[in-house]
């Protein structure tokens, strides 16, 4: 590998958005969109967990989805190892998909009920070629059992036979199966109790240090994140507002979204006082955001600024963007 | 330990085809879904019937006596005669036939018809709007109208009997499928497979289509139970089974007439009629609790 290939990020991600119409008949047309993503960029790099935390319907899962084309960007960039692969075809991306894959938050309809577990993880090894003969395909089943920690003889169950947290390391299992390069886990603990999500979370990110995985860890629980990112991004309404690293992040946050969210952590210790921030209102419907900064009709800080020009994401720090104008304070200083 | 209660707890969806035929599960499951028992017994008895009918001392359920006519149940004609002097026993045992044949190839083609209109229309997004309006167009005329308005453009017999109440029953088969499909299509295993690079055809093949098979079989035996109904109808009216064929539905037409003098030519085949109806629902119901099993609970 020369030096260019391993310095190129993984997965680039480049102004991608997915608006999704809204039909209001059979026969009259696109009465309006919702405009889920409008507009991300992120990088991950070889063996690095991005998480994209964010409120529900903030557009973080549909992100996921359209990085791993299960869903059609509407416009945007995804390039996978230097490789686009937004505008491919469904048969010229097929090889490709082997490189990424994806563990979903519920372990229950994430497992097809007909299929025996060894079914499930043959599928994708066979799909992809992979297997040399019917033992090699049993040998790499049986390891993969053995990478989740499994017992062997699981395979020849099926999923309802397992209790929510051995399910989801059969997702896992399926997930690594084809040999990923990057793993999209889509709220892939969130619908755990906290043990299992413990166990959960430690496995993922063992996996990820023997495996050199790359991981895009969507979630809205910032406990869980802080336990195994390297990088945060946070999103509002179809938008990325902040990324950086996770001590920066978590110590010194810039955009008062991620103060907020950063304040509604609980911290296990009672005798901590912190100054919660109280956002007041609804998240505002996707469908018309608000004009300037997206953040504006929640955000204590706003100023009139917000409410008509819409911030973009520029360097505070090293390897630390924000989307906000109370860090752009400079520039109308010049304008005045 | 606590897998094998999880194994006893879990949501069994798939018990009827997953597990393994073992002695002590099929009485279990036996016991714990009586009417499947009740139902399966009395189709069973209804099938061994129709196959077996010459051997059941009938005579030839065409043979006319004209000096036996009307007479009552005896001895020698169980069921009594009709107004040919036919034997009713006789009649309504071939009867099943018709009945049991058309009920089932009913439950059968409409099925296969729904099957794929339902996956084609949950598939291919331009063409569910057309199909779908073309079954909502077919479904605003009661089944039996228009089985009746096929039979019209027909000559009368058995085949055209079934394909006019298979296509009225189509609808409603194919708007299960296409539900079921829809539903499937969303759910992360299917798009888990998407993105392990499975294709559409093996997607369908190997995740949507057995994943139908469990409403569709329940579906199927209520088309059975309805085809069955429709078919006594159509006869009945004279639209349907040819009168030299013996079939419930015209045994009573005929026995209509004589209905307050002679009241058994309609009784016998109007009980053959609701118990074999009644047993293909009892299996249908059987079969639902036990294909769903939050269902199961709550009843």
């Amino acid at each position: 590998m020369n030096a260019t290939a391993s310095r190129r990020p993984l997965l680039e991600v480049n102004d991608l958005k997915k608006h999704f119409p809204i039909r209001a008949g059979l026969f009259s047309g696109i009465t309006g969109y919702v405009y889920a993503v409008d507009g991300v960029s992120f990088a991950i790099a070889r063996g690095e967990t991005l998480s994209l935390v964010g409120e529900s319907g903030c557009g973080k899962s549909t992100v996921g989805r359209t990085v791993l084309r299960l869903l059609e960007p509407t416009a945007g960039q995804v390039l996978l190892d230097g490789v686009r692969i937004d505008h491919l075809s469904p048969s010229r991306l097929r090889p490709l998909r082997r490189r990424m894959q994806v563990v979903f938050q519920d372990p229950f309809s994430s497992l097809n009920p007909r299929l025996k577990v060894r079914d499930i993880l043959a599928e994708p090894i066979t799909n992809f070629g992979l297997a040399r003969s019917r033992s090699d395909l049993d040998d790499r089943i049986a390891d993969l059992l053995d990478k989740v920690r499994l017992p062997r003889d699981a395979m020849n169950r099926f999923p309802h036979e397992f209790s929510g947290g051995q399910r989801q390391r059969i997702g896992i299992a399926r997930a690594l199966a084809p040999g990923a390069d990057l793993i999209v886990c889509d709220e892939a603990v969130s619908a755990l109790d906290v043990s299992v999500k413990a166990q959960i979370v430690n496995l993922l990110s063992d996996l990820q240090r023997e495996l050199h995985l790359s991981l895009l860890f969507i979630s809205h629980d910032l406990a869980i994140v802080e336990h195994l990112t390297h990088r945060v991004a946070v999103m509002y309404l179809g938008k990325i507002v902040e990324i950086a690293e996770k001590r920066t992040l978590f110590s010194a946050p810039k955009h008062p979204y991620t103060e907020a969210l950063l304040s509604a952590v609980p911290v296990p210790d009672p005798t901590v006082r912190r100054n919660r921030i109280i956002l007041s209102g609804d998240v505002p419907s996707p469908i018309r955001p608000p004009p300037g900064c997206r953040f504006h009709t929640r955000c204590p800080r706003a100023f009139d600024r917000c409410r008509v020009e819409e911030p973009v994401l520029k360097a505070v720090g090293p390897g630390h963007v924000v989307a906000c104008h109370l860090h752009d304070l400079p520039a109308p200083a010049h304008a005045a | 330990m606590s897998q094998n209660t999880a194994v006893a707890a879990a949501p069994a969806a798939v018990e009827l085809f997953a597990e393994e035929p073992q002695r002590g599960h099929i009485r279990t499951f036996l016991r714990r879904h009586p009417s499947i028992v009740l139902g399966g017994t009395i189709l069973a008895l209804m099938v061994a019937i129709a196959l077996l009918a010459p051997y059941l001392w009938t005579t030839d359920p065409q043979a006319l006596a004209p000096r036996l006519r009307v007479r009552p149940p005896s001895a020698e004609f169980w069921f009594g005669t009709d107004m040919l002097g036919r034997d009713i026993y006789s009649r309504v045992l071939y009867g099943t036939r018709v009945s049991l044949i058309v009920g089932f190839s009913v439950a059968i083609l409409a099925s296969l018809a729904g099957l794929a209109i339902g996956l084609i229309s949950g598939f291919i997004r331009l063409a569910d709007g057309i199909i779908m309006r073309v079954m909502d167009g077919l479904m605003s005329i009661p089944p039996i109208l228009l089985a009746i308005a096929l039979m019209a453009a027909t000559r009368g017999s058995v085949e055209n009997v079934i394909i006019a109440i298979t296509i009225a029953e189509i609808p409603r088969v194919s708007r299960l499928v296409r539900g079921v499909v829809l539903s499937l299509r969303e759910q992360p295993f299917v798009e888990a497979a998407i993105a392990a690079g499975t294709t559409t055809r093996r997607i369908i093949i190997r995740h949507i289509l057995p994943n139908t098979l469990a409403p569709l079989t329940v579906q199927a035996t209520y088309i059975c139970a309805s085809a069955m109904i429709t078919e006594a109808i159509l006869s009945f009216i004279g639209a349907g089974t040819p009168p030299i064929i013996p079939s419930w539905g015209n045994i009573m037409a005929e026995g209509r007439a004589l209905w307050q003098v002679a009241p058994y030519i309609v009784f016998f085949p109007a009980v053959f009629l609701s118990l074999t109806v009644l047993s293909v629902n009892l299996l249908g119901d059987g079969l639902r609790d036990a294909l769903d099993p939050r269902m199961a609970k709550r009843l």
